[in-house]
């Protein structure tokens, strides 16, 4: 727990501190001591889960991007059984910042697709941050086909800074791959459902998000422009990020409010990288009441109620 | 370097022209791109493309849409649309209301719908000069209302974009109209009505990346910057300058992401004759 701890959880490290201290001075007579641990420990777990209830959104923000935050391919490991999967684009190459593949869920065949952002520096250069190239967006649809074909709801979990914008991605047509899935989503006759598990950055996260039900973890975001990225345009200046964060409502609960988000998922006390299997669960009993009740809706009614769904978003006046 | 030595040789007997003739001062124009300097009108006459290196300037939806239809026979739809400001986000209703001051137009596009060598057509023009042709909920609503329009009467929709992208000031909500203009654009598909777009300087971000990049036929105006990411944002991401000619309309025909580059000067016919294949119609010529 000492790596990685963020700002504000640095009350909880003073705590943990004198609880591990108490217990290294006690020794073998642990037990000895567990009158004075009680409290300690009790008051901890209180002071996490109040640190977490009051966060701001950069603080969210922050938890979003936590490097021990569980990824795509941890919570397939955890929440689906049965798992096959499957690479590439068939037209350039395999891009490993996007994953998928069959998989189970309650023992029924689903197509799981996720961003993947790398654990260290050297998986993270390989699948580039989570950043897709036009492949990895490619290879999402052709999974998505492969799902309807065959009947099975599509999953995907959206975890990623933004597309990636650099030569290539430009050169094979990142605009055009994000526009084909919106285009093609719209109308793929088997079930989406989208959770958004950690950074949802904008056109890169829709781009496998147009979706039936769109969740959200508690303590991820979805922005149409990254905090830094808004503070620097509108006020030159990236440190204004906080001023950003709010400004642009970016939490779960201000797209719930929004009507972009049907439902949040609570994360353990502490986030989801204090208890990655717990997150997992969670995510896995949320993704599977909805699944079944979409695969209960005949498909004209579930294609009319996503058309619906998208069509009503937006805020205007009209004289 | 050439072209600079030119301009200055070209410069003294110009001027002079300019005094014996004795023209006004603001009728004289210059291009951007290569310093040619000409009179006003001969921009105009060469609907702003410079007489000399070709060039083609930045000009106003309406401008589009007198090059477009036909005379007289332009109807504005949802032109009173205006965002709600749906975040309450700061000084974005300043910006709005400087934005129309500026521009003219209530928002970044407009929608109508026209005859084009007589034929229906749904036409919706985006305006960079509002708020960079950001698209937020009323650019989305107003796209979406065209294209169903398109659905409804079965009329070709032609759409020319021009847009940075998607209006931050509407947060996650402006994101959200590229996946409302898809379902449109979907629909559009199935029931088979011809969708041209058209991209014009620069087509970039959310527009790009929805339904500028989604008509059965994609056309560009020449050296037009095209696609996801803005340069200077790919610039800072890879630390070095980008080749030349990155994101210009000629580069993505080179690279397949667009049917043809076509002269500002060319548009109308294009579009007219890509219309009537598409909607079984006999050439121009044949038409009377
Ligand atoms: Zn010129």
């Amino acid at each position: 727990m000492a790596t990685h701890t963020l700002d504000f959880e640095r009350p909880l490290l003073e705590l943990e501190r004198q609880i591990e201290e108490m217990k290294r001075v006690a020794g073998e007579a642990v037990a000895d001591v567990s009158k004075e641990l009680a409290p300690l420990e009790k008051k901890l777990a209180e002071l996490r889960v109040e640190i977490y209830k009051r966060l701001t959104p950069m603080q969210r923000v922050q938890v979003a991007r936590h490097p021990k935050r569980p990824y795509t391919l941890d919570y397939i490991k955890t929440m689906c059984t049965d798992f096959v999967e499957l690479h590439g684009d068939r037209l350039f190459r395999d891009d490993p910042a996007i994953v998928g593949g069959w998989s189970r869920l309650d023992g029924m065949s689903v197509m799981v697709i996720g961003h993947q952002k790398g654990r260290d520096t050297k998986e993270n250069l390989r699948r580039n941050f989570g950043m897709a190239h036009p492949e990895g967006y490619r290879k999402a649809l052709r999974l998505m086909h492969l799902a309807e074909k065959f009947r099975a709801p599509v999953i995907t979990l959206v975890d990623t800074p933004g597309a990636y914008p650099g030569l290539g991605a430009e050169e094979r047509g990142q605009a055009e791959a994000i526009a084909r899935n919106l285009v093609e989503m719209a109308t793929l006759r088997v079930p989406i459902i989208t959770v958004v598990i950690g950074e949802g950055g904008s056109g890169g996260a829709l781009a496998v998000g147009l979706a039936d039900r769109v969740l959200m973890l508690e303590n991820s975001v979805y922005s149409v422009i990254s905090p830094e990225g808004c503070a620097a345009i509108l006020w030159k200046d990236a440190s204004q990020r906080e001023r950003a964060a709010d400004a642009l409502k970016i939490t779960a609960q201000d797209l719930v409010a929004l009507g972009v988000v049907d439902e949040i998922i609570a994360e353990p006390a502490g986030g989801a990288h204090a208890d990655p299997d717990a997150a997992a669960a969670a995510v896995g009993e949320v993704v599977r009441r909805h699944t079944r009740q979409l695969r209960a809706l005949k498909i004209e009614k579930l294609l009319r109620r996503r058309e619906e769904k998208y069509l009503s978003m937006g805020a205007l006046n009209e004289k | 370097m050439a072209r600079m030595a030119w301009f200055k040789k070209e410069r003294k007997p110009r001027t002079a022209e300019r005094a014996k003739l004795e023209i006004p001062a603001d009728a004289w124009e210059k291009c951007d791109e290569c310093g040619h300097i000409d009179i006003k009108d001969r921009f105009v006459r060469a609907l702003n493309v410079c007489p000399n290196c070709g060039h083609h300037r930045r000009i106003s939806a309406q401008e589009y849409i007198d090059l477009l239809v036909d005379e007289g026979s332009w109807h504005e739809l949802d032109g009173t649309l205006r965002s709600a400001d749906p975040l309450n986000f700061e000084s974005y209703r300043d910006r709005l209301e400087a934005a129309v001051r500026k521009a003219g137009p209530l928002e970044a596009l407009r929608s109508g719908y026209a005859r084009l060598d007589g034929m229906a057509i749904d036409l919706a023009v985006m305006d960079f000069s509002f708020m960079g042709g950001s698209m937020g909920s009323v650019v989305g609503e107003k796209l979406a209302r065209l294209t169903r329009r398109s659905v409804e009467k079965r009329i070709g929709l032609v759409v020319v974009s021009a847009s940075g992208g998607a209006r931050m000031q509407e947060g996650v909500l402006s994101l959200m109209q590229m996946a409302k203009t898809s379902v449109e654009v979907a629909r559009l598909r199935a029931a088979r009505v011809p969708f041209i777009s058209i991209l014009t300087n620069p087509t970039t971000g959310g527009v790009s990346a929805s339904y500028a990049m989604q008509g059965d036929v994609i056309l560009a105006e020449p050296g037009a910057v095209i696609g996801f990411a803005g340069p200077r944002v790919i610039k800072q991401t890879i630390g070095q300058d980008l080749p030349e000619g990155f994101q210009t309309a000629e580069f993505l025909l080179e690279h397949g992401m667009v049917d043809a580059v076509v002269p500002r000067s060319e548009l109308r016919d294009t579009t007219a004759q890509l219309l009537r294949h598409m909607a079984g119609r006999q050439p121009a010529e044949a038409a009377d």
